[in-house]
């Protein structure tokens, strides 16, 4: 799939917390992304505390103080600023924002990153069996089954090309209008945002019918595919 | 020919890893194989008790480890069958006692004089896992009918897969057709369905396995039982035969619903 990232704001989750990366750009038009961005996910990143990282960009103290009162208003709290450029870190410095140093890479982050925008998308062509548990920041496709202990976490939606007897969690990173698709959805247990959806006594699907899940009016709704 | 390296695991206890290690055993040599069977289950030894060898233990795999003592000191001839040996675990130590590096180079060792290596498995997915299937060519998952030997084998299939030991075959153990029949219990299909590998045997329950391994006589020692007859089959196919499953029980119903009950052996 593509490499390329439209988007020149990037929303990270890391072993740390909540990671914002600003790129290149206009300004005004930066924070307005930036604005609806956090507001599409005000559920997961509220009461959150961000890292941000600049880059090279030269900030001045007056767009400082207009990025901290943009993550004020969504309740996030600007925990360090991450920069290259000398005049930024003067900036921040006299505003009393902490400066990080840059991220170590550390072994374990291996295990589970969360590295690129949630435009992405992955195949897998495997049972996600008990124990595994398959991660990626973008849309998940899967064509086998997930079996029971088995998960699948994805920061888009979430196709299953099989029977899901796992747990499912699509829109990992906020988003509610994630969408969850499967062949049989027998899934004890479904997220969407910050949503989840129990079923007491497992769900039990009639074979060959699909359904999707999303989430409507702050629930998850199951409904059987094709019904509109 | 270089022997094969089998190593029977489950992730849960209490399947019958050990029982079906000792009746497979006997039964290859029955077929004139050479075999020899490795207990790993450090500190909780049982492989020994099954096959009637714990009163002839000199050495053990520690031992052998730690270079105490050649391999062939350690190896118990069974008194029957001069083709069967066991490499005893040792009841003395724990599973830290002994590295995966330790356990490969033992099956590597045995290899040469044997048609089979039969290696028997602690339970869990811990250190003791990796000693035992360090040195296999492949990995028979035991599971019994039960959701909850079902999911640990599943576990146990994806971590084997993940380092490249999968995904090895299935035998049920201790299915009961009453059970079954009357929905009680799930079937072979069931199991098979969630497990998605291929299936190498189902056995029956069968008290008499039970009375068998308290003598440290294996039932398959003689062929007279269902449970001793599937686990002939499961030896023969272990040695590439293709030998056909056996009917448990004649179910009502469709020829569908027949086939799909009916399968033992």
């Amino acid at each position: 799939m593509a490499q390329a990232s439209e988007s020149a704001v990037t929303i990270r989750g890391t072993r740390r917390g909540l990671s914002i990366a600003i790129g290149e750009g206009e300004w005004r038009e930066l924070l307005s992304e930036l604005d609806t961005r956090l507001a599409l996910g005000t559920a997961f990143f509220t009461g959150s505390r961000v890292n941000l990282q600049t880059g090279k960009r030269e900030i001045s103290k007056e767009q400082l103080r207009e990025l901290a009162g943009l993550l004020q208003k969504h309740k996030v709290e600007l925990s360090t600023l991450q920069t290259s450029a000398r005049a930024t870190a003067e900036t921040a410095q006299a505003l009393q924002v902490r400066l990080a140093l840059a991220e170590a890479p550390s072994p374990q982050a291996a295990a589970r990153p969360f590295e690129q925008d949630v435009s992405e998308g992955i195949l897998a062509r495997r049972t996600v069996r008990s124990g595994q548990s398959l991660r990626h920041p973008g849309h998940v496709v899967v064509i086998g089954d997930v079996n029971p202990g088995g998960e699948i976490i994805a920061g888009g939606d979430i196709i299953v090309w099989g029977k899901v007897r796992g747990m499912l969690h699509a829109g990992a990173m906020g988003d509610e209008g994630a969408l969850v698709c499967a062949l049989e959805l027998a899934s004890a247990q479904l997220r969407i945002g910050p949503h989840i959806l129990v079923s007491p006594e497992g769900r039990q699907p009639k074979k060959g019918h699909p359904e999707t899940a999303s989430v409507v009016d702050g629930q998850i709704v199951v409904a059987p595919w094709g019904s509109r | 020919m270089p022997g094969r390296v089998v190593t029977v695991t489950s992730g849960k206890g209490g399947v019958g890893k050990t029982t079906l290690t000792a009746n497979l055993a006997v039964a290859l040599a029955l077929l004139g194989r050479r075999v020899t069977a490795i207990d790993t289950d450090i500190g909780l030894r049982n492989l020994d008790i099954v096959m009637g060898m714990e009163n002839r233990i000199i050495y053990d795999i520690v031992d052998v480890a730690e270079g105490r003592c050649h391999l062939s000191q350690a190896l118990i001839r069974d008194k029957r069958l001069s083709g069967l040996h066991l490499l005893p675990a040792s009841q003395t130590h724990d599973k830290s006692a002994v590295r995966p590096e330790e356990v490969a180079a033992i099956c590597e060792e045995l290899r040469g004089d044997n048609d089979f290596v039969l290696v028997d498995s602690p339970a869990g997915i811990e250190g003791g896992f990796y000693n035992a299937v360090a040195g296999a060519d492949e990995i028979v998952i035991v599971t019994t009918p039960e959701l909850s030997a079902v999911r640990s084998a599943d576990r146990v299939i994806g971590l084997a897969e993940s380092i490249g030991k999968g995904p090895g075959r299935l035998i049920i153990n201790r299915i009961k057709p009453s059970m079954v029949k009357r929905g009680d219990m799930l079937d072979t299909f069931d199991v098979i369905e969630s497990l998605a590998i291929e299936l190498l045997g189902v056995v029956p329950d069968d008290e008499a396995v039970i009375v068998a391994a308290n003598k440290g006589v294996p039932l398959a020692n003689e062929q007279s039982t269902q449970a001793s007859r599937a686990f002939h089959n499961i030896a023969r196919r272990m040695t590439g035969e293709e030998v056909p499953f056996m009917p448990i029980f004649e179910a009502p119903g469709s020829l569908l619903n027949r086939l799909r009950r009916a399968i033992t052996g």
